[in-house]
């Protein structure tokens, strides 16, 4: 397993390797060195490197499932998989993705490593919680796998009624167990970041001090307490459709189909916000460290988390164009759709205008920000086209649609956590890695994501519906195209484990602040020591307050 | 429709050419506020590069003017193409009033199509051109979706309900036909083609495909065999309403309220038949559910329907129950 | 309150420790909240959907069982606002003795019920237990079916709620929780009976009153 590994490398300093460093022999890492020392911890960046483990497993899995869906799509017959067998792999991949990736991905493993060091406090408020979700998330990975070796499930991550509830032949209640437990570990890690934020920030550390980060994990905090239960209400209840046949969402029993889509996308629209809103923050601190200056307009940049939070609540209704609901009620989506691009436009802008006069970093952690911000555009800017009521019609479904969130939760979301990962490597492992290799992966991953996904978006518009892996020939150019970038993307992602990996034993040792960063996070030991802060620090200036530096550099 | 890369989805209506410049514009429109952003990072990146020399003096590090105007400036100009789209959204929901019925069953996994003549077909719809064209779609399982791309539209088909979609082709020509929602097994397989055709030679298709007795003539069999006649017609003993002529006119419900006897109130009559009962009749009559496919309840309704256009029996009825 | 406080690990001192747990129990029940939200969403809209139908199925309910447990579950929740108050005051046996109070009150309450779900049983109302051609129509059904699943989950969150209580109760009656000094926790599992009060506030109505 790779968690005896971690232990393993971690424990013997290897002979070739780098020696121990006097930070490493006190930080977290060496805390204990059983098994039992990381199964049992209550310390969140123990917890945030379980974490890691499991979400990079789960990842892996969900690409693995990729891998299949994109080897058959390469003609236009089924070649590979059976039409059973593409529905159940792009089931898995969803399901996979979404919850036990995507879902968990930044807040879990770097929300949960970072937000007690950037508020200057000794844990999460509530340590024992943070394991139990870490355990929780775990058994519903375990239902997840299980539905796998089972033959899997052929509903679409959408688990949509009646043909999940009545006609679907897989797994569907497992799934829908899988995903109804996995829910509880968001709701405890959302209320523990609440409860954090509120309560144990450190003297000084005001709500104007907090680093943006810390203000997107809020907004999502509140989104996870708010709108998972809305999700395992509705799993549950198709549960009890399909073995119970109560008739809430079936029309011969007087239920409404129409009903589970609405309660479905009030948990998974904001639930897209869950996905990208950590990414939002993690860029405001890389371009800010990129730069060296701070965030332009950090309220606004702040603010713009809690109105993509509020707003978010209120747009489901846009993924239901086309499903039969009243035309006006969709004008009202339509509308509140593009409101909630407009605080997104200000992050991007206000980040724009953040490198304006910088002293700006080309490391990878930068270079995953910038990349980022391209494809979160692209990704934005056809999420507008989509709010549009008649595009939408014709786009609805198709591979527009599945190119459009790709550019967010892939071309965004992945590559924040990869920024994140790179940013963040030193400190929590107290090694440098090869920059070089770093800057080549964040190439390789910007290239071979837009190679996959851009031609899907004209697939899309030339009409090729999603799901579908026997198509029209005159579609396969593209989808060879966007083959040749998944593998290219397949590789890239792959990469940056083998010289983090290799960084841990060989890489030299990073000081406590290897990029010359504001924040509460530098300003301690890499690794972190078991306790975090030696005393409680005490905060008097705002954050990235990088203002001596320019007077020296000016010329 | 063939060839080995098209970049532009073929166009089969005057719509499908609007829904393409309102794209168009659209695009230009994102584009022209994104390229500032792609522009600048690169600019500044090698501008501002860490260690090398460049004027730095006097950072802004906010300006709420600035940050206001770029909030508000492309929302202002987003809403002009949100009144455009959503206009364009509208005239799909009202479908002219003379255009040509066509009702669409979908199942796992096969598209079936029946035109008012009374001719049926299978994964194959042939139109006219230069015609309006409306189609009543319902399913008889789970939700499927019919999507056209050369007419740039799609409609979800949703179990228990009809839901309805209209247009009108300009070319001659076969196009896509697919379900776009997701719905099974075999979802990816289950398409085939519209065939748009000048009116005169869908005229010579409608006489040569075989077909025996009208749609309406198809329900008035069903009517009779299914025993519908029995409670519902003229020598009926059983305090049933009379449906002749109930067809689009209001119908008082026990509850006090009133709804219109359109289609989907007289389908869910039939398989419903415990909810939304006329006012004044016993709660006697049995839902077919499980006895009438959604083509069978379809061929009643035309049936139903052609009793009011043409006149037989009084306009003026009290009320129809199930 | 001179006492010393334990104060757990992230928390410098008592006074945050206790806001903390108190905010994440609100936190907390905001998430229940929604859980029954998405039940009452599906409740308003089967109704919309069948006004009279689910009228007429309302009337079947046992209005009078549901009135006498709503009165139990009101007079539980004022034990347990005495018992936190009392808490405070360091009254040890007091606090025992009204916490026990609301506890057997929330028993009751699920007897009640039971004895409820019996009569509908013989009625032949009961979904799962009854055969479906026993109910009037398709819509009756679903409401009965929505009427077990919502009060089904409340009672299990109520059976949840007699655990934690009883549990206090052992507590403290084995001097293993110390009144005033942990008046906190008694404060934060109170939080939780109200809200368990609170939602059969707009359950009993939503199911027997709006008929």
């Amino acid at each position: 397993m790779t968690s005896d590994h971690m232990v393993d490398a971690a424990s013997h300093p290897a002979q070739p390797g780098i020696a121990e460093t006097a930070e490493e022999r006190v930080s977290y890492l060496r805390a204990g060195h059983t098994l039992g020392s990381w199964l049992f911890t209550s310390d969140h960046k123990r917890i945030a490197i379980l974490y890691f483990i499991s979400v990079t497993f789960f990842f892996f899995v969900g690409g693995a499932a990729a891998t299949l869906m994109r080897a058959d799509l390469l003609t236009p017959q089924a070649d590979l998989l059976s039409d059973e067998g593409y529905n159940r792999a792009f089931t898995l991949h969803g399901v996979i993705m979404v919850w036990f990736f995507l879902i968990p991905s930044i807040p879990n493993t770097f929300g949960n490593f970072l937000v007690p060091l950037m508020i200057g406090a000794r844990d999460l408020a509530f340590p024992r919680l943070n394991l139990l979700s870490w355990y929780i998330y775990m058994l519903g990975g375990l239902f997840t796998i299980y539905v796998l070796i089972a033959g899997g499930v052929d509903t679409g991550w959408t688990f949509y009624t009646p043909l999940s509830s009545m006609f679907a032949n897989g797994n569907v209640v497992l799934a829908a167990t899988a995903v109804f437990i996995v829910g509880f570990s968001s709701i405890l890690t959302g209320l523990n970041f609440i409860v954090t934020i509120h309560k144990l920030r450190a003297p000084g550390m005001t709500w104007g001090r907090l680093p943006l980060f810390i203000w997107s994990l809020y907004a999502t905090s509140l989104i996870l307490v708010l709108a998972t239960p809305i999700l395992s209400v509705t799993l549950a209840l198709i549960a009890a459709e399909r073995l119970f046949g109560i008739g809430v969402f079936n029309p011969s029993l007087g239920g409404d189909p129409l009903l589970y889509q609405h309660l479905f996308w009030f948990y998974s629209h904001p639930a897209v916000y869950i996905m990208v809103l950590p990414a939002l923050g993690v860029v405001s601190e890389l371009v800010a460290a990129a730069a060296r200056k701070p965030v332009f307009g950090y309220q606004f940049v702040a603010g713009s988390s809690i109105a993509i939070a509020a707003i978010g609540f209120l747009v489901w209704g846009h993924h239901m164009f086309v499903a039969g609901q009243s035309a006006y009620a969709s004008a009202i989506f339509s509308f509140l759709s593009l409101a909630v691009a407009v605080p997104s436009g200000i992050k991007v802008y206000n980040w724009t205008a953040t490198l304006y006069k910088g002293q700006i970093s080309l490391d990878p952690p930068f270079l995953f920000a910038m990349s980022f911000i391209g494809l979160f555009v692209v990704g934005g800017l056809t999420g507008v086209i989509l709010a549009m009521l008649a595009v939408d019609v014709h786009v609805h479904d198709t591979y527009f649609v599945v190119a459009h969130f790709h550019y967010i939760m892939v071309g965004g979301t992945v590559s924040a956590y990869f920024g994140a990962l790179h940013y963040w490597w030193p400190k929590i492992i107290g090694r440098r890695y090869s920059l070089a290799w770093g800057r080549l992966s964040a190439a390789l991953i910007f290239l071979g994501f837009n190679l996959t996904f851009f031609p899907q978006f004209l697939l899309g518009y030339l009409g090729m519906p999603r799901r579908y892996h026997v198509y029209p020939p005159e579609f396969q150019v593209l989808h060879v195209l966007s083959t040749a970038g998944a593998s290219i993307l397949g590789v890239a992602y792959l990469l940056p484990f083998t010289y983090l990996f290799y960084s841990m034993r060989y890489g030299k040792p990073a000081g406590a602040n290897p990029w010359e960063a504001t924040g509460l996070e530098w300003s301690i030991p890499s690794p972190p020591p078991k306790h975090n802060f030696a005393e409680r620090p005490t905060v008097t200036r705002a954050p990235y307050d990088y203002t001596i530096e320019y007077e020296e550099s000016d010329d | 429709m063939n060839g080995f890369l098209s970049l532009w989805p073929d166009r089969a209506s005057a719509y499908a050419a609007q829904l393409d410049t309102l794209l168009a514009g659209f695009t230009v429109v994102i584009v022209l506020l994104s390229a500032p952003v792609f522009i600048l990072i690169v600019v500044f990146a090698i501008k501002y590069r860490r260690g090398r020399p460049a004027n730095r003096k006097h950072p802004v590090t906010r300006n709420v003017w600035l940050e206001i105007s770029w909030s508000i400036v492309p929302f202002v100009l987003m809403l002009c193409f949100y009144v455009w789209a959503t206009k364009l959204f509208f005239d799909l929901h009202h479908p002219p009033a003379d255009a040509l019925e066509i009702d669409v069953v979908a199942k796992q996994w096969m598209w079936k199509f029946q035109h008012p003549g009374g001719q049926r077909e299978i994964n194959e719809l042939h139109v006219p051109i230069d015609q309006p064209v409306r189609l009543t779609m319902a399913s008889q399982d789970v939700i499927h979706s019919l999507y056209i791309p050369a007419l740039r539209m799609k409609q979800d088909v949703v179990p228990g309900r009809y839901t309805d979609m209209w247009f009108k082709a300009g070319k001659p020509g076969t196009y896509l036909l697919t379900c776009a929602e997701f719905c099974g097994t075999q979802h990816a397989r289950m398409g085939g083609h519209l065939i748009a055709m000048s009116q005169a030679d869908y005229a010579r298709w409608l006489e040569a495909s075989t077909t025996d007795l009208t749609l309406a003539a198809q329900g008035a069999e069903l009517f009779r065999s299914r025993g519908c006649s029995g409670c519902h017609g003229p020598s009926a003993t059983v305090h049933a309403p009379n449906l002749a002529g109930i067809y689009g006119k209001p119908v008082p419900l026990e509850d006090g309220q009133v709804v219109t006897a359109n289609d989907q109130y007289i389908r869910d009559s039939i398989l419903l038949p415990q909810q939304q009962i006329a006012a004044g009749y016993p709660h006697i009559m049995p839902s077919f559910q499980n006895v009438l496919g959604e083509d069978d309840v379809l061929k009643l309704i035309a049936y139903i329907k052609s009793l009011s256009d043409t006149g037989e029996g009084s306009p003026n009825r009290e009320g129809a129950s199930k | 309150m001179t006492e010393r406080v334990q104060v757990h690990e992230p928390f410098v001192d008592p006074a945050q420790q206790h806001a903390a747990d108190m905010l994440g129990m609100y936190i907390f029940l905001a998430s229940e909240i929604m859980l029954f939200g998405g039940l009452f969403a599906v409740l308003f809209v089967c109704r919309l959907l069948h006004p009279q139908e689910i009228a007429a199925a309302s009337k079947e309910l046992h209005l009078w069982i549901g009135g006498i447990n709503t009165a139990i579950l009101l007079t539980s929740s004022l034990a347990v606002a005495i018992a936190v108050q009392l808490a405070r005051q360091g009254s040890r046996r007091a606090v025992a003795i009204s916490l026990a109070a609301a506890a057997a009150l929330g028993a009751g309450f699920l007897i009640l019920k039971a004895v409820e779900y019996r009569l509908e049983y013989s009625d032949g109302l009961l979904p799962g237990f009854s055969t479906a051609s026993k109910f009037a129509n398709p819509a009756t059904h679903l409401f009965m079916n929505i009427y077990l699943i919502a009060t089904v989950l409340h009672a299990v969150h109520l059976s949840i709620g007699i655990l934690l209580l009883a549990g206090l109760v052992w507590k403290l009656l084995r001097r293993s929780l110390q009144v005033p000094k942990r008046a906190s926790v008694i404060a934060v599992s109170g939080l939780y009976w109200h809200l368990v009060d609170v939602i059969w506030i707009f359950l009993y109505p939503a199911l027997y009153l709006i008929r």
